[in-house]
C-alpha cells in the first residue's frame, strides 16, 4: 500500500468535545474528546460494554448525547432535525447485522436513499449503484434479494449502499462480528480498498490485523472512557496502561 | 504405539452427486400413513367417514328434491306430500329482495349490479401488482361512480365532492411546501369546504343534470348493504388504522395519548352498542336540523371500530421489525415519512396481512349486526320482511343457507387472496 494514497489532511472532519452520555442513570460515555482529521482511519477497540459502539452511533445521532458537543463536517449535532439529517446524509454507516432492507432488491437497497434523499434521477442512481456494486465485487447479485446472499455478500452490499450516498465519512460498527471466518476477509478487503481511496473511517472492530494494516490510530476504550490511543505499531507493541495490556493479551493471546 | 489405529484420512476422489432414492408412492401407502397408521386412527377415520356420509346422505335428497316454482310454503308442502325436500321457491321468488332490499326500485337493479362488477375492476389493480398501473386511475374514480350508480341523483354531486378533494389536495401540497405541514393541512380543509359550499349551489340549481332516479339511503338493503358497508369500512379503516398505529408509537405525548385512549376505548366497547349510538344517540351531537344519513353514521361507527383493531394488528407488525431497520433508514438520512413509507410500513404491513384480513373478514360478517338497528341487510331481510310474510313464515333453512353461501364465497375469497399475497411477498427465501 503506497503512503501517498493514505495521506491525512489537517482539516478536521469530526470534533467531539467533553461529550457525556447516560442510559438512565448509567454513565455510558464519559468526557470523550476526539478530533478526527479528514482521511484518517481510526480503529476503536475495547471490551464489550465499553461504549465503543455507542460512541460511533453518537456521531450520526442514532444515539443522543446529553453533554458536550459533536461537530461533523462543520455541522453541530443538536436536537435540530435539519442538522441531524444533514449529518446523516454525509456520514455512511455499516452495522454488525448489515440491516439491509429485506423487501427490496440489492439494487433498490442501493438506490433508495440517493433517489429519495439526494433527489437523483432513478437512472443515474442505478448507474452509481452498479458502479459501487462492482467496486465491492458483486454486480451480478443486483436483482436478488438480501435473503438470498451470504453474510459476507450482504455486508459488502451494505457498504455499497452507504457509498452510493457519496459520504465523506464512514462508520463501521463491528462489521465482521456476525460473519463466518471464511467471509471476514472479503469484507475486510473491501474496507482496505476504501481506506486506500482516502475515506475517513471510524471502525469498531476486533480485527487487529486490519488495524495494523490500515489504521493511523487505534483507540482503546473501557468503561465509557478513552483509555489509550496511539499509532498501531506503538499501540500493539508498547501498550502503556495495564487495562490495555490485559485486553491485548486476551485477544491476541491464543 | 502400534496399537493405536491410524486415524489419518485424505479424500483424493470427491464423491459425485447422485439422484435421490425413488420414493415409495401411491394411494395405498398414503392412506396407510395418513388414515390408518394405528388402530385409534383407523377407528377415528371410519367414524369420520360414517358421519360425513350420514350428513351427505341426509341432506342431498332434501336439496335435490327441492321445489323451485311454488309461491308459498304451504304450496311447497302440498307438492312434497310429506317427503323430504327443500322449498327453494322462496329463493326464486325473493332473491331480489335478499340482494337489493325490498324498497330498492326493481327497474334500477342494473345500477348496483353494474357497481358491483365495476368494484371488481376497481380492486383488481390494487390486489394484483402485475396489472397495468394506469388502471388505478379507474380505482380512484370508482368510489364517486359507485355512489352515483347506487344512490342516483345528478352526477354533479359526486363530481363536486371529487373536485373538492382534488382542490384540497392541491392546496395542501402548495401551501405545505411554502409554510409547513399544519398550515398546509388547514388550507386543504378550507379548500375542500369552500368547493363543497360553492358546489352545493350548482347541484341545487341543476338537479336533473345527467341524473339517475335518486334512491334514499333507507331504501338500501339486502346483501348490497352488507357489501357497501364492508367495502367502504374496510377501505377507510386500513389507512385510519395505520395512522392510529403510528400515532401510538409516536414520541409526541399528546398524539400518543389520543391514539391510546381512542384505541383502548373502542376495543372496550361492543360493536352493537356503537351501532345503537349511531342509530339513536349520535344525532344529539349534531346541531338540530342536520340529518346525517343513517348509513353514513353506521359507516363512521364501524370504521372507527375496525380501525382500532387494525391499528393493534399493525402495531404488532411494527413491533416485530428489528430496530436495525429503523436505524438503517435513519443512517441513510431518510426523514420520518420516507422511512415509514419506504422501509417500515411495507415490511410491517406484510407481517400484518393475516391479522388485517382476519379483522376485515370479521368486519364484513359483523355488518349483519345492523339488522338489530332495523336496517334491512341480508339477515335483516330474512328475519324481517321475508320470514314475517304470510307466504313464507316458518321457513328458515333455505334462507339461511343462501345467506351462508353468499358470505362464505366472499370471505373464503378474501382469505385465499391473503394467502396468495403472503406467498407473493415472501422475499427471504425463494
Amino acid at each position: 500500500m503506497s503512503e501517498a494514497h493514505m495521506k491525512v489532511s489537517d482539516e478536521i472532519a469530526i470534533s467531539i468535545e467533553n461529550m457525556n452520555k447516560w442510559y438512565g442513570t448509567f454513565h455510558v460515555l464519559r468526557d470523550i474528546n476526539l478530533d478526527v482529521q479528514r482521511g484518517e482511519r481510526i480503529v476503536i477497540c475495547g471490551p464489550s460494554g465499553s461504549g465503543k459502539s455507542t460512541l460511533i452511533r453518537c456521531i450520526n445521532a442514532l444515539e443522543e448525547h446529553q453533554q458536550g458537543s459533536i461537530t461533523v463536517d462543520g455541522t453541530l449535532l443538536s436536537s435540530d432535525v435539519k442538522n441531524i439529517d444533514k449529518v446523516r446524509s454525509e456520514v455512511g454507516m455499516c452495522f454488525q447485522h448489515f440491516n439491509l432492507f429485506p423487501h427490496l432488491t440489492i439494487l433498490e437497497n442501493c438506490t433508495l436513499a440517493p433517489i429519495w434523499v439526494r433527489k437523483i434521477p432513478k437512472k443515474e442512481a442505478e448507474e452509481t449503484a452498479m458502479h459501487f456494486l462492482e467496486k465491492v465485487k458483486i454486480p451480478e447479485q443486483a436483482d436478488k434479494y438480501p435473503g438470498q446472499l451470504s453474510g459476507g455478500q450482504q455486508q459488502r452490499v451494505a457498504i455499497a449502499r452507504s457509498l452510493c450516498m457519496k459520504p465523506r465519512i464512514m462508520l463501521f460498527d463491528e462489521p465482521t462480528s456476525a460473519l463466518d471466518p471464511e467471509m471476514i476477509k472479503e469484507v475486510l478487503d473491501t474496507m482496505i480498498e476504501l481506506a486506500e481511496d482516502g475515506m475517513t473511517m471510524l471502525c469498531v472492530t476486533h480485527e487487529m490485523g486490519f488495524a495494523r494494516q490500515v489504521a493511523n490510530r487505534v483507540i482503546f476504550m473501557d468503561a465509557g472512557q478513552i483509555v489509550e490511543q496511539n499509532e498501531p505499531e506503538e499501540f500493539f507493541n508498547n501498550p502503556q496502561s495495564d487495562r490495555t495490556k490485559l485486553f491485548l493479551s486476551q485477544i491476541l493471546g491464543h | 504405539m502400534s496399537d493405536t489405529p491410524n486415524i489419518g484420512f485424505v479424500r483424493h476422489e470427491p464423491i459425485p452427486p447422485s439422484a435421490p432414492p425413488i420414493q415409495q408412492a401411491g394411494m395405498v401407502k398414503w392412506m396407510r400413513e395418513n388414515l390408518f397408521s394405528n388402530w385409534i386412527n383407523s377407528i377415528l377415520t371410519i367414524l369420520s367417514i360414517y358421519f360425513v356420509a350420514k350428513i351427505i346422505l341426509a341432506s342431498t335428497p332434501w336439496m335435490w328434491n327441492g321445489v323451485w316454482t311454488t309461491s308459498s310454503l304451504r304450496e311447497c308442502r302440498e307438492v312434497l306430500q310429506g317427503t323430504s325436500g327443500a322449498c327453494w321457491s322462496v329463493l326464486a321468488e325473493r332473491w331480489n329482495q335478499m340482494l337489493f332490499g325490498f324498497k330498492y326500485p326493481v327497474e334500477a337493479y342494473w345500477r348496483p349490479t353494474l357497481a358491483f362488477v365495476l368494484l371488481l375492476v376497481c380492486i383488481a389493480p390494487i390486489l394484483f401488482q402485475k396489472l397495468p398501473r394506469n388502471m388505478l386511475i379507474f380505482s380512484a374514480i370508482y368510489p364517486f361512480l359507485a355512489f352515483w350508480l347506487i344512490w342516483g341523483g345528478t352526477v354533479l354531486t359526486p363530481v363536486v365532492v371529487a373536485v373538492s378533494l382534488i382542490a384540497g389536495y392541491l392546496a395542501f401540497v402548495k401551501i405545505e411546501r411554502l409554510t409547513g405541514f399544519a398550515t398546509g393541512l388547514l388550507s386543504g380543509v378550507v379548500a375542500v369546504a369552500l368547493v363543497l359550499y360553492l358546489g352545493s349551489f350548482v347541484t341545487a340549481a341543476l338537479p336533473e343534470f345527467i341524473a339517475l332516479e335518486p334512491v334514499a339511503s333507507r331504501d338500501m338493503g339486502g346483501f348490497m348493504l352488507n357489501l357497501i358497508l364492508g367495502t367502504v369500512c374496510v377501505s377507510l379503516s386500513i389507512p385510519l388504522g395505520i395512522i392510529l398505529a403510528l400515532g401510538r408509537q409516536s414520541n409526541m405525548p399528546i398524539i400518543k395519548g389520543i391514539c391510546v385512549v381512542f384505541i383502548e376505548f373502542i376495543r372496550g366497547v361492543p360493536l352493537i352498542t356503537l351501532l345503537f349510538v349511531a342509530n339513536v344517540v349520535l344525532s344529539y351531537f349534531f346541531p338540530p336540523g342536520t340529518n346525517l344519513d343513517l348509513i353514513l353514521r353506521v359507516i363512521i361507527m364501524i370504521t372507527l371500530f375496525s380501525a382500532a383493531y387494525i391499528a393493534e394488528v399493525i402495531r404488532g407488525g411494527l413491533a416485530a421489525l428489528p430496530r436495525g431497520q429503523y436505524e438503517a433508514a435513519d443512517s441513510l438520512g431518510l426523514d420520518y415519512p420516507q422511512a415509514m413509507r419506504l422501509i417500515i410500513l411495507p415490511q410491517a404491513l406484510k407481517i400484518s396481512i393475516p391479522g388485517i384480513v382476519n379483522v376485515a373478514v370479521g368486519l364484513f360478517k359483523d355488518t349483519t349486526l345492523v339488522s338489530v338497528i332495523s336496517m334491512f341487510d341480508l339477515v335483516g331481510m330474512i328475519r324481517g320482511p321475508i320470514s314475517s310474510s304470510t307466504a313464507w313464515t316458518g321457513i328458515y333453512w333455505e334462507l339461511y343457507l343462501f345467506a351462508i353461501l353468499l358470505f362464505f364465497v366472499v370471505c373464503y375469497g378474501i382469505s385465499q387472496y391473503s394467502q396468495w399475497l403472503e406467498r407473493q411477498l415472501r422475499t427471504d427465501h425463494h
